[in-house]
């Protein structure tokens, strides 16, 4: 009655054949794509010409442009994930301890993700009425006296990059650091407090080892999307901040792929280096631990 | 935690932290409420506090003028391509869920691309879908190379919704199904589809909303004709009138729209499989 071996194993490769596909058409040849054409030649004139030339690196690697946007992106990426954990890591662990009602605790969860289904950009936009310099918090700062003139930081700045990326990023913090700590087991926390282990405690040496492989997922999702990021950086920044991938929004603006691809390779370098890393992190750990 | 009905008095964290989640949902949302409120202004208005009257002006502005750009269209595209994507996520990734649950060659790097997808700017990958069409002598556009860009974007978390979704299935169910003399179909259509339905609705919901919202992945492979966020786009850095806010307003009430069901229809699976019509939950 059970199905041959040959046969079942032939269902599975016909099962993941199209993911297979697609993800081969749309991700790995695509990637493939940019590694060949940042070795094209780029004039102005005629545009991208297939070529073998190493010129594209070379430009990218030599600006001193290239320091200053890896500069930015990285300044970014490091101040939107410290942001990012302390504002996930209280909002999944309030979620997850302190509500005792299960559909009441998702029910809130919810509430924090439904924005991730909405538009981006429209969520970006929602705050310019806001921050502007006739806009609702300078009207109120005003208002109240505690400022003479409309304070012009808070739009078109680096400021406003960042809060727009935190009120964006957070949610991608919160899901899988409530994912992990929804699966601690309550019973250790009272074993913590019954052996005598303060508040404190009980945070640093049970809370947060056990919900390290949630804190770690959701520092790769905030850090590779703020790296990943160009239309806030073009948008809030007022012009007046860039990043590396608005660099090659401006590339393509002018056609010039040759030098975005070598940009984008530049860049995949670097994401993986750092993701591998914070992965890195957390595996020595959970092992360390283990061994103990 | 079963059958502890003591109510334990709140520590003062609670009341922090509650505050703190308040705020930080205020934060997440007042932003976008603005701008709905906004863009209900009269035909004087500006882009800012205070609201300058109250019409549909900008609504009707709209759909009404073409200088605002093709909306209509846009809608006419981004919609129909926003449940194309979501019918192929649903079937690759429950088809490729499935797969998953046994070792098969190739499964780790697979898996690899997967998450590697999500992790790559999507610009990079719109600007290597174009190229590659462009190579091939192809015509990018918003059913073709913009469908795919999409789908490297919903396919990951379809896989990773029917990853967390099978770690509950149990396979016996299946295996049962077979031992009465159900067929490959029968035990799809009749066994693994229904126990699997809330979880697919999720897979559909993220596909659906993935797509009709995505920008960075729509710029170079959409093609000559705007799907509805580049035109969003197009009016952030072209337009300085509510009508942007209205647009958006528009735009997000249909993501609500779809939300709201997609949550709504897994609620009432889950009670109705629950057995009782409302379950009392311990604690509070």
């Amino acid at each position: 009655m059970q199905s041959s071996t040959p046969a079942r194993r032939g269902r599975t490769y016909f099962q993941v054949a199209p993911l297979t596909i697609a993800l081969f058409v749309f991700v790995v040849i695509p990637l493939i794509m940019i590694l060949t054409v940042s070795f094209f030649t780029f004039d102005f004139v005629i545009g991208a010409q297939p070529s073998f030339i190493f010129d594209n690196f070379v430009e990218v690697l030599t600006d001193s442009n290239t320091l200053s946007l890896y500069g930015a992106t990285l300044k970014f990426a490091a101040i939107v994930w410290a942001l990012t954990l302390f504002i996930g890591f209280w909002i999944a662990y309030f979620l997850a301890f302190h509500i005792r009602n299960l559909l009441i605790a998702i029910g809130l969860f919810l509430l924090c993700t439904v924005p991730f289904w909405t538009s981006n950009v429209i969520r970006m936009i929602s705050w310019i009425p806001l921050l502007g310099k006739e806009g609702l918090i300078n009207q109120a700062l005003m208002g109240i006296g505690i400022v003479n003139e409309p304070v012009e930081w808070l739009l078109f700045s680096e400021f406003a990059v960042i809060l727009c990326y935190v009120n964006l990023f957070t949610l991608f913090m919160i899901v899988p650091i409530f994912n992990s700590m929804a699966r601690i087991d309550r019973s250790l926390v009272e074993a913590a407090r019954d052996a005598g282990a303060g508040r404190l405690r009980i945070m640093t040496e049970v809370i947060v080892p056990l919900s390290k492989s949630g804190i770690a997922l959701g520092s790769v999702f905030v850090v590779a999307l703020t790296m990943g990021d160009f239309f806030v950086v073009k948008i809030m920044g007022g012009g007046r901040s860039a990043n590396v991938v608005s660099a090659m929004f401006d590339d393509i603006g002018i056609l010039n792929y040759p030098h975005a691809g070598a940009q984008a390779v530049v860049l995949l370098i670097v994401v993986t280096l750092i993701v591998t890393a914070i992965m890195r992190v957390v595996d020595v750990r959970k092992e360390l631990a283990q061994a103990r | 935690m079963a059958g502890r009905t003591t109510h334990k008095k709140r520590e003062w964290t609670f009341y922090v932290l509650a505050a703190f989640f308040v705020l930080f949902v205020i934060f997440l949302y007042g932003p976008m409420f603005s701008i709905y409120v906004l863009s209900f202004q009269g035909p004087n208005a500006g882009l800012t506090f205070p609201m300058q009257g109250f019409s549909l002006h900008w609504f009707a502005a709209l759909f009404g003028q073409a200088r605002t750009g093709d909306i209509g269209g846009a809608f006419g595209r981004s919609i129909p391509l926003a449940i194309i994507v979501l019918s192929l996520t649903v079937v690759i990734s429950v088809s490729a869920g499935l797969a998953f649950r046994r070792r098969f060659f190739g499964a780790t790097p697979l898996f690899y691309v997967a998450v590697a997808s999500l992790i790559v700017p999507g610009l990079v990958l719109s600007i290597g879908i174009g190229q590659g069409f462009t190579v091939l002598g192809l015509r990018t556009a918003w059913w073709s190379s913009a469908l795919g860009a999409h789908l490297s974007w919903t396919l990951p978390f379809g896989l990773l919704i029917m990853f967390a979704v099978l770690a509950r299935f149990n396979p016996a169910l299946e295996e049962a199904a077979r031992d009465q003399g159900a067929t490959n179909v029968q035990v799809l259509r009749y066994v693994v589809i229904p126990i699997l339905f809330p979880g697919i609705i999720a897979v559909a919901l993220f596909g659906f909303t993935l797509s009709y919202d995505e920008f960075p992945r729509s710029w170079v492979t959409a093609g000559t004709k705007n799907t509805l966020p580049l035109e969003i786009w197009t009016m952030v850095t072209n337009i300085t009138s509510p009508a942007l806010y209205a647009l958006a307003t528009v735009t997000t009430a249909i993501s609500f729209i779809i939300i709201a069901v997609s949550l709504g229809a897994i609620a009432m699976i889950q009670r109705r499989r629950s057995g009782q019509p409302k379950r009392k939950t311990a604690g509070g």
